[in-house]
């Protein structure tokens, strides 16, 4: 019991240290990639060190829910990292408190109390965006829904440590239509909600069109320390749960001792970082979609995840 | 079920029939419908390959490399020799419904494609028959649909094809031993369909300036040129 609540914390540091690391290695990819040197991949560290230094400045008007609303941008993805697989594929201490749709409201509970806090502050860009990543958010949410039915008709529950079996049980189960098509489907929902290119641009100093990045326009010091660290640990929970939930649970570590654990750091952070250039060739491939495309963009996951339902349910694999 | 590896590779190939099918009736631009339709021909003979190994049929090799050499090489060269640069870049292909709804309706056919093959079959222990039947039907269907939503003529000749493609791609599994001449027929009347229509569509694209049938409604006595 102690050796599954240790590791479930090492669960929680894995995604906490190495998120920035991701987000810096997915912008140097990116920019290599478009020919240009861009930052060290440790920016994102700097960045997040040099805000944590500095003074908040937060405005009179604002209500507590602009005070509360970065802890709880901090605190959700860590909670989050509590119940999926990591590092390990046997269920840990705290797996059973709540399963992937769980784990899907904690991240949009979030977000919803990010969307509160850029209204509250009365920055004519804050609700602008905020109002955006409403429209995409109500647009993903029917995806993320039918993702979690798709996988519970297949696996007979929601619990991630027992789906991600089940992918791999036989290579017809692997390369089944409906394994491939939630996988595209939720490909697609992480680029929009992580703000990536088809439907945001995370580079973007351009308010107007700001998606994600204006929720946290009015944060400063270490509010917008800790806003930008959550997002950046969400983004790394919501590739694990793509690559170890639903694509198959190569590299988590079986064995019980600390030894296979620490050894499936360097595995796990091969597959985020093999994620990682997908993204970069979707991101330098595709242009930005005008606003209203984008939900023509998420109808397309929308319509392929509810494919991906009807081909499990009907006799097929 | 533990399947075989062709086995798993024609259901991998079977689920990106039908996102490539999804595809062209999504994708905007001629270009992408093109492309799309070539990606699902490929898939198609990747399947024609995968069914004749498990089943050692040479038969079923000869489909596959029929299928790559009309429609994912005769096909598209005689569209690009065919049609004027402007039609075959278009970018906005003029639409009955918009796309969201469409790819709605697709969703729609591509769930009574299971529903209805589902009962068929249910009592089928065949694997390939389970995957394949299906997906082909749906891509029949949504190739259908995507006859109806475009208004444009090589919109809908792909369209045709998507349809030739899904019925295939469920044929194949059902009747593995075709006569070879009806067949080596089939393939000549595709790229046929496709020379007709595309000459047509250039001649009267030029004499008319476009492309939509819709547009056609009364037809004119004015002299004509056919080149």
């Amino acid at each position: 019991m102690t050796h599954t609540i240790a590791y479930n914390v090492l669960q929680i540091l894995f995604v906490m240290v190495f998120a920035p690391l991701y987000a810096g290695v997915l912008s140097r990819f990116k920019e290599i990639v478009q020919s240009r040197r861009g930052p060290s991949i440790f920016q994102s560290y700097r960045d997040i060190w040099k805000l944590f230094h500095k003074d908040e400045v937060i405005s009179e008007e604002t209500t507590w829910i602009f005070r509360f609303t970065p802890y709880l941008v901090f605190v959700t993805p860590i909670f989050v990292a509590t119940l999926i697989p990591v590092l390990t594929d046997y269920p840990l201490a705290f797996a059973f408190m709540a399963d992937m749709v769980g784990a899907g409201f904690y991240l949009a509970f979030a977000g919803f109390f990010a969307a509160l806090a850029a209204v509250d502050t009365g920055n004519p860009y804050g609700p602008m965006g905020a109002s955006r990543t409403r429209m995409v958010g109500f647009l993903a949410e029917p995806v993320f829904m039918i993702v979690f039915f798709t996988v519970s008709f297949v696996a007979q529950s929601t619990i991630p440590y027992i789906v991600q079996q089940k992918w791999v049980a036989s290579a017809a189960a692997f390369f089944s239509p409906a394994h491939i098509l939630l996988l595209i489907a939720f490909l697609m929902l992480i680029l929009a909600e992580g703000g990536r290119i088809p439907v945001d641009n995370p580079t973007g100093h351009f308010e107007l069109a700001m998606i994600d990045e204006s929720k946290g326009l009015e944060y400063s010091g270490r509010g917008a320390a800790l806003m930008k660290w959550g997002g950046q640990m969400k983004f790394l929970i919501l590739a694990c749960i793509f690559l170890n939930v639903l694509l198959a649970p190569w590299g988590l570590a079986h064995g019980t001792n600390a030894g296979a654990v620490f050894a499936a750091i360097p595995q796990i952070l091969l597959k985020v970082f093999l994620l990682a250039l997908l993204l970069v060739a979707i991101e330098t491939s595709l242009a930005k979609l005008r606003l209203f495309r984008i939900s023509e963009f998420l109808g397309a996951a929308f319509i392929t995840s509810v494919a991906a339902m009807v081909t499990s349910i009907f006799p097929g694999v | 079920m533990t399947g075989s590896i062709p086995e798993a590779l024609n259901t991998l190939c079977a689920g990106l029939v039908l996102i490539a099918a999804f595809a062209m009736v999504a994708t905007r631009q001629v270009q992408g419908v093109i492309r799309f339709f070539i990606i699902q021909s490929l898939l198609l003979s990747a399947s024609c390959f995968l069914l004749g190994y498990s089943r050692s049929s040479i038969h079923l090799f000869i489909l596959g490399v029929l299928t790559i050499l009309s429609k994912v090489i005769a096909i598209p060269w005689v569209l690009r020799r065919l049609l004027p640069v402007d039609y075959y870049e278009r970018r906005e292909i003029s639409q009955v419904v918009n796309i969201p709804a469409s790819l709605l309706v697709a969703l729609l056919l591509a769930i009574a494609a299971e529903f209805l093959t589902g009962s068929l079959v249910t009592h089928v222990s065949d694997p390939m028959i389970v995957v394949n039947v299906p997906i082909g039907m749906a891509g029949l269907l949504i190739g259908a649909w995507a006859l109806i939503a475009r208004r444009e003529a090589i919109p809908q000749l792909i369209g045709i094809l998507a349809m030739e493609n899904g019925a295939f791609f469920a044929g194949i599994v059902i009747a593995n031993e075709l006569p070879f001449i009806a067949e080596l027929g089939v393939f000549g009347g595709v790229i046929l369909i496709v020379i007709v229509v595309g000459l047509l569509t250039r001649n009267i694209g030029e004499t008319v300036g476009t492309t939509e049938p819709a547009a056609m409604r009364e037809l004119r006595e004015a002299p004509v040129s056919w080149r």
